[in-house]
């Protein structure tokens, strides 16, 4: 029972990550209907820019590992928007499948041009907040999990709020729904997807630290996996659905921790595609997402 | 066209991969290795022209099923021949064999492009490419975990049955096959999944059926290729099949032009050729005016995925119809 409560601790911290990167992939998808790959990339780049602002940070303290992370969102909301600006915005009026090119190409450049300028072998990321335990009879609550699972509910809080009750949410909702009446609306399009990308790759830059902080290994391609199953957990909440993304991660987060902690956790990487597959045979447009009619 | 009389180019082609496949000794092995793995490089890469051009899918996990049928055949030759073939066999039984290890290669490769394709194909192309994209660490994963094909360290020890004939004689196949079903009023239904799904539905083509028979197709050739890669490399382990792999499949399609048979062929050859001038490219730097250490190029022996990613992106911005297609209307990415 103990080891059931560990396990569970750990599989919402790591799920709370998950739904970090998820939320990128749902806004994304909402304005613009495309995966975009590379964002598992942003996400790395946010925690290879983590590791350089806290090598300079030095003592580990809560303002510092928030300042870190704030100045890693920042830079890597400019990444994102840089990336839509040059590579997604010159291809929106073409077929989807040239976007979803440029994206897989844009995702494998990162991953490279990381090889080259950052190494690629792995680093340690150094303490940006400083963790201790605690000790609940047999349970043992690492601060670090109570910091990835704080942090994340902050920033869900956060965007739902934005996205609900700020005009600048307002608009994006108006654009995902039509953006061409949106636009009609003296609603600015470029504007909107710009700043989409620019909140989705911030939250994935938060991800990518939190992810360092908790697995204190960073190397270029370490985007790839989580991207994916972020992605996945995207998908079982129903894509371009942002609660629906967060309840994607966590249950991810918890299924793919006990599948490690069995027997089985050697198929642990296979879980997310299995669980993809499934739901896309049984429920495509995943647990909270409605099924839209294609019109012609 | 290039590709117009595709009964009289496979006899062609059949006749150059025998006289190829029976002056092999005398050849160069340098060259032969190169032309061995454009031949296995146009078999990948035009049957996933079949899925991703002509169709209009697109699929990340070419190298999952080159997976699935390069470990089956194998399979095939390493621990069933002992039991059915005579140690003393005729030549004739032991390439009957080979032949049939590389055809339940592609068999089972299908197989597993059913598996993978019937419930996602019924979906948008971006869910595809995911799917594809799992099944290819899935496979990784599944091969990884079974020890008797050994485990993440992969088999050796495979009979090196692939020769020029097989390689070529199986190129030529894939072209022959995969041109004439566009062509054939079947295959025009893929065509027209490809041009407008909705319209292609509304005048009574299945399209998932289509989709479908297409993505299994380009797994059975994926496999066979697989099979003979193989035989070719002596050894396989999973991580020789991974996503970069597919990639580089993708990436020959692309700089071919989807659907452009003719050009995906040109754009393998170009693509194996690649690295092996970079390769030479490498070993020569270049001096600069302002310092005295001279401008390595090294780093372009390791940077073929980096040159890869630009490819792709510059493709898609300038030239989403393919380096090779010249004014061809149809099967484009624009269109």
């Amino acid at each position: 029972m103990t080891e059931f409560f560990q396990q569970l601790i750990n599989g919402l911290s790591v799920g709370s990550m998950y739904a970090l990167i998820a939320l990128g992939y749902t806004l994304v998808y909402g304005v613009l209907r495309f995966i975009n790959f590379a964002h598992s990339d942003v996400f790395m780049v946010g925690a290879f820019a983590g590791m350089y602002l806290g090598r300079g940070l030095g003592q580990a303290s809560v303002g510092g590992g928030l300042l870190v992370m704030l100045g890693a969102m920042a830079l890597c909301a400019v990444l994102g928007m840089l990336i839509e600006r040059f590579a997604y915005r010159p291809l929106r009026n073409r077929s989807k499948l040239s976007v979803l090119i440029t994206a897989i190409g844009m995702s494998l450049f990162l991953e490279n041009a990381g090889q080259l300028v950052f190494g690629p072998n792995p680093q340690p990321f150094p303490a940006t907040f400083p963790s201790r335990n605690f000790d609940l009879g047999q349970v043992v609550i690492s601060s670090k999990d109570l910091v990835v699972f704080g942090v994340a509910v902050v920033l869900l809080a956060g965007l739902q709020l934005l996205v609900l009750k700020t005009r600048i949410g307002t608009a994006m909702r108006a654009t995902a729904f039509n953006p061409q009446a949106a636009s009609l609306m003296g609603i600015n399009i470029n504007t909107v997807i710009s700043f989409t990308f620019g909140l989705g790759s911030a939250l994935a830059a938060a991800g990518g630290i939190l992810w360092a902080y908790k697995f204190p290994k960073i190397d270029p391609l370490m985007g790839i996996a989580p991207g994916l199953t972020a992605f996945v957990a995207a998908v079982l909440g129903g894509i371009g659905n942002i609660p629906g993304a967060a309840l994607g991660g966590l249950l991810i987060g918890i299924i793919e921790t006990f599948v490690k902690g069995s027997p089985w956790s050697t198929w642990s990487e296979a879980i997310a595609f299995v669980l993809l597959i499934i739901i896309l045979m049984f429920r495509p447009a995943g647990l909270l997402g409605e099924t839209q009619p294609e019109k012609v | 066209m290039l590709l117009a009389r595709p009964r009289t180019l496979l006899g062609a082609a059949l006749a150059v991969s025998v006289a190829l496949g029976l002056c092999q000794q005398r050849l160069d092995p340098y060259y032969v290795d190169v032309l061995t793995r454009i031949g296995i490089n146009i078999t990948l890469a035009v049957s996933l022209n079949l899925i991703n051009g002509h169709t209009g899918q697109f699929s990340l996990g070419h190298a999952g099923f080159m997976a699935v049928g390069g470990y089956t055949a194998a399979t095939v030759s390493m621990f069933a021949a002992p039991h059915f073939l005579p140690a003393n066999a005729p030549a004739a039984f032991t390439l009957a064999w080979f032949l049939a290890a590389l055809v339940a290669g592609g068999l089972v490769a299908g197989a597993a492009g059913l598996l993978v394709g019937a419930p996602s194909l019924r979906l948008k192309g971006d869910y595809l490419a995911i799917v594809t994209l799992g099944f290819g660490q899935i496979i990784a994963v599944i091969f990884r975990n079974i020890e008797p094909l050994g485990g993440a360290l992969g088999l050796s020890g495979i009979p090196a049955y692939t020769n020029l004939f097989w390689v070529l004689a199986t190129a030529a196949l894939t072209v022959y096959v995969v041109t004439t079903m566009v062509n054939s009023t079947y295959g025009r239904g893929f065509l027209a999944t490809h041009d407008d799904e909705v319209a292609a539905a509304a005048i009574g083509i299945n399209t998932t059926r289509c989709k479908i028979v297409a993505f299994v197709i380009g797994a059975f050739f994926a496999g066979v290729a697989g099979g003979l890669y193989g035989h070719f490399s002596m050894t396989i382990n999973p991580k020789g099949f991974d996503f970069n792999r597919s990639i580089e499949i993708v990436v020959m399609v692309i700089v071919g032009g989807m659907g452009n048979t003719a050009g995906v062929i040109l754009a393998a050859a170009l693509l194996t050729l690649l690295p092996e001038g970079l390769r030479t490219l490498a070993g020569y730097s270049i001096p600069v005016p302002w310092s005295a250490q001279p401008w390595s190029l090294n780093w372009i022996g390791e940077s073929r995925p980096l040159l890869y990613s630009m490819l792709l992106i510059g493709l898609m911005l300038l030239r989403p119809q393919g380096l090779f297609n010249w004014g061809r209307r149809g099967s484009t990415a624009t269109s």
